[in-house]
């Protein structure tokens, strides 16, 4: 009877944490959601910033900025990642350089997003010159991004069956012409879903930004990789916390869910192709 | 050189191609840690290392006589750190035993992608709910003025550890042989004692690795101390005194600085000991992870 | 039995994973134009020897091979061979079919079209040839297109064949192909093995030893990694001289 009550008194404990995580999480949402959806209108999405009253302007450069944030991330990022995760999961052995680059993975996955802030105002805006710029910000991130990348991209290619590759070499095909033909044709959907999900990511962080430096304000839209740029999470940042306007609070939120809304569109995109991609495959 | 020869030489080149890729991510983590070095530790031509480690006060700007010391802020980190770890491993645990153990399929299968969604949550969205929600309600609780302090940001941060911890924790429980549970249930242990005597000790060392990851992340939160932990620089006493964190010092600092001056440099130092910091912490929980794989 | 008609040999075969002697000093003769099979009990490293025969076993972390493999004279092993016309010249059918996830069509004319062919007729000659060598042209003819996952395990495996003849091999070798098949399916495949005989070199790697007095003329039994018996398939099942092999095929052993 006893171990029966408290079989009951401690399963019931779980569930309860269980769906406070739950409820926690959900709020969230909620708690951004509910004052951010007051200032949200078509003017606050497609308009130009007016840093004097914030109320008549509207927070497209710093969408855009974040795209184009996105897109360097990309760049600079996916291929690397993914060419890496290659090596990992096709060519390497149990050597000393593989342990080492595993290590050197695992260890830049766990830097804080502040260091590698410091790390590229270091190399790309002084060393390299690049100043406060788009580019240097979106080599920054990508740094932190390859990690993310090349952890995801493993995953998907420890997916494919082995038989695809023992099929093509025992016919003759070199690794590379086994890789190319059989292995990531299979292995792509998968690498493109953690590739989004962790650019959806690099492009929500706002502390390498304060370091290596996006602007608050700008007239018109960045129109070179040299530029200086906004970004949505950076505005959220300083609107919140360095801005007097009786409305900044709630601008920010309006901000923050557009970045939140941003990232989960591209969550749900990865979720799709994923999705798809499970449907269509056989084996 | 005949067709055949000519395609082993290119995929010889293409192996090192892909694995120029890979030692990329070598000179990655190097550079990281020779910037840091190189900036940070010039610093100590005119901080004695004494002051930096072990001074209470951490004023640069100070007329005169600035203070290099970084023991109130270490303090402000490791308040943080502790406070946010205490709520996150407990319900964290408790969660992914729910949702490893206890949950409906149906309800696993919506809890895990939320989860994950969670997680991507920018961490300056959640210092804006700091901000707005959090920090009132506990500045009513206590009576304080604001509330803008270690709990607050402890609190916060506890969020964002809590999807990290959750998802490990959760992967590493799944991963018990089903054999386990149905021995000791067939046993007629009770779920929970099957839960206490077989599953969480089978899962030790991997929650332990997911708590190890977890503190990484505490110690490296940035956006939601700098928001909400108060920014003070007096040495904290109690956890509804405001804190400043390495993390947030440098955020803050490093934009009021001369380029290539003392300041600059010491918060270089002051990344240099985060660095560190997390380093450490991320061998440990790597070598948790190895040991239960060992174990296995 | 003359010299000239061994195929492929072995000489003081050694594979080592790591610490692990997987092969002891095998020296077996394979002959041209029959089919030898491989019997032992699991883990006795059937599979690795046949590996070692097409170099498969390049690809596994740790596999370190020493002595001979002489095919048609020359040492596989020995430095300058070039491994990829050597897996075109001895091919490998696995365990459990392995189909591309690609057309039929597109599976068997794979392996032509990596060793550049690119004229659609004479691929299409080709598919159509080795699909009907493998006796799957008939089941097949009219959906070319449809992907090879669709097709059942038994014709998975067809496919498989036909796409190691595509590549117009002079040895193939078959690592327990039919372990993963129903009777119906498995017999099939027990035809097309003695029609292929008269074209190819076979070895085929069974646990299945009613399987191996079918098929085979020739037969090497191996326990532990070393060869115990080899000799004409009859005269192993009826005679055994070893004492192992005798237990091995009363069914002493797993």
């Amino acid at each position: 009877m006893n171990d029966k009550i408290k079989e009951r008194i401690y399963l019931g404990i779980f569930r309860l944490c269980g769906i406070l995580s739950l409820l926690i999480l959900v709020s969230i949402l909620i708690f951004v959601i509910e004052p951010g959806i007051k200032v949200i209108d078509l003017n606050f999405i497609l308009g130009m910033w007016q840093t004097q009253d914030i109320t008549k302007g509207g927070i497209f450069p710093a969408i855009v900025g974040t795209f184009y944030l996105g897109i360097g991330v990309a760049v600079f990022s996916v291929p690397v990642g993914i060419c890496c995760a290659i090596y990992l999961n096709e060519y390497a052995r149990n050597t000393g350089l593989v342990r080492m680059i595993r290590l050197a993975i695992r260890n830049l996955a766990g830097v804080p997003s502040i260091v590698y802030g410091l790390f590229g105002f270091a190399v790309f805006v002084q060393f390299l010159h690049f100043g406060t710029s788009l580019l240097a910000a979106s080599l920054t991130l990508a740094a932190m991004t390859i990690p993310w990348v090349i952890t995801a991209s493993e995953e998907a290619l420890k997916g494919v069956p082995d038989g695809f590759r023992e099929g093509a070499i025992a016919l003759g095909a070199t690794r590379w012409q086994a890789i190319r033909t059989n292995v990531l044709p299979s292995a792509l959907p998968g690498m493109i879903t953690g590739s989004i999900i962790g650019l959806a990511r690099a492009m929500g962080e706002t502390a390498p930004l304060i370091i290596v430096g996006a602007t608050f304000y700008m007239r018109g839209i960045p129109d070179s990789p040299f530029d200086k740029f906004m970004a949505l999470p950076y505005h959220v940042f300083i609107l919140a916390t360095q801005h007097n306007h009786p409305l900044a609070e709630q601008y920010a939120a309006g901000t923050a869910l557009v970045l939140v809304l941003l990232i989960f569109l591209m969550a749900l995109a990865a979720m799709i192709v994923r999705y798809n991609f499970r449907r269509k495959r056989r084996w | 050189m005949n067709k055949r020869s000519w395609e082993g030489v290119k995929d010889r080149f293409i192996a090192f191609f892909f694995a120029a890729n890979g030692i990329l991510t070598i000179i990655i983590l190097i550079g990281i840690f020779i910037f840091l070095a190189y900036i940070g530790l010039q610093a100590f031509h005119e901080i004695s290392i004494r002051e930096f480690f072990f001074g209470k006060e951490w004023n640069p700007t100070a007329y005169g006589e600035p203070k290099w010391g970084i023991l109130s802020l270490v303090t402000g980190t490791i308040y943080i750190a502790v406070i946010s770890l205490l709520i996150a491993i407990p319900l964290g645990v408790a969660s992914a035993i729910y949702i490893a153990e206890l949950a409906s399929p149906f309800i696993r299968e919506v809890l895990k992608p939320a989860i994950e969604m969670i997680a991507a949550i920018p961490s300056v969205v959640l210092g804006l709910i700091g901000l707005l929600i959090v920090a009132p309600f506990v500045a009513e609780i206590f009576n304080l003025p604001n509330g803008l302090n270690a709990l607050t940001a402890s609190i916060l941060v506890a969020i964002m550890a809590l999807p990290t911890i959750i998802s490990i924790s959760e992967d590493v429980i799944s991963a018990i042989p089903e054999s386990y549970r149905e021995a000791s249930l067939a046993l007629g242990a009770t779920r929970w004692q099957t839960i206490k005597g077989v599953i969480l000790p089978a899962a030790s060392s991997g929650i332990v690795a997911a708590s190890m990851l977890g503190l990484g992340r505490v110690v490296g939160e940035t956006m939601v101390v700098l928001m909400v932990a108060g920014n003070s620089r007096a040495f904290p006493t109690s956890i509804l005194d405001p804190v400043r964190p390495i993390t947030s010092t440098i955020a803050i600092e490093i934009k009021e600085v001369v380029q290539g001056d003392l300041h600059f440099q010491a918060l270089f130092a002051l990344g240099f000991v985060l660095f560190l910091m997390t380093f450490a912490i991320n061998l440990a929980s790597d070598i948790f992870l190895t040991w239960r794989q060992g174990v296995r | 039995m003359t010299r000239e008609d061994v195929k492929i040999s072995t000489r003081n075969l050694n594979v080592y994973f790591g610490d692990l002697h997987a092969i002891k000093n095998v020296s077996l003769q394979m002959y041209n134009r029959s089919i030898t099979s491989i019997i032992g009990p699991s883990g006795c490293g059937k599979s690795t020897f046949l590996r070692a025969l097409n170099r498969m076993l390049d690809i596994i972390p740790h596999a370190r091979v020493a002595g001979e493999v002489i095919l048609d004279g020359r040492n596989i092993y020995e430095n300058g061979t070039d491994v990829v016309e050597l897996r075109r010249k001895v091919g490998m059918v696995f365990q459990k079919p392995n189909p591309f996830p690609k057309s039929v069509y597109d599976n068997v004319a794979y392996g032509p079209r990596i060793h550049g062919i690119r004229s659609r007729d004479e691929l299409d000659a080709i598919v159509e040839d080795s699909l009907k060598k493998a006796a799957l042209w008939d089941e097949v003819a009219d959906s070319l297109d449809k992907s090879a996952m669709e097709l059942s395990g038994g014709q998975q495996q067809r496919l498989c064949i036909a796409r190691t003849l595509a590549v117009k091999p002079e040895v193939i070798l078959f690592d327990e192909p039919c372990s993963a098949l129903d009777p119906i399916s498995t017999a099939k495949i027990e035809d097309l093995m003695r029609s292929l005989k008269n074209d190819y070199t076979i070895v085929i790697v069974t646990h299945n030893m009613q399987q191996a007095a079918r098929i085979s003329d020739y037969t090497a039994f191996l326990l532990m990694g070393e060869l115990i018996e080899f000799g004409k398939t009859a005269r192993i099942f009826e005679r055994p001289c070893e004492k192992a092999t005798e237990d091995y095929i009363t069914g002493r052993f797993g």
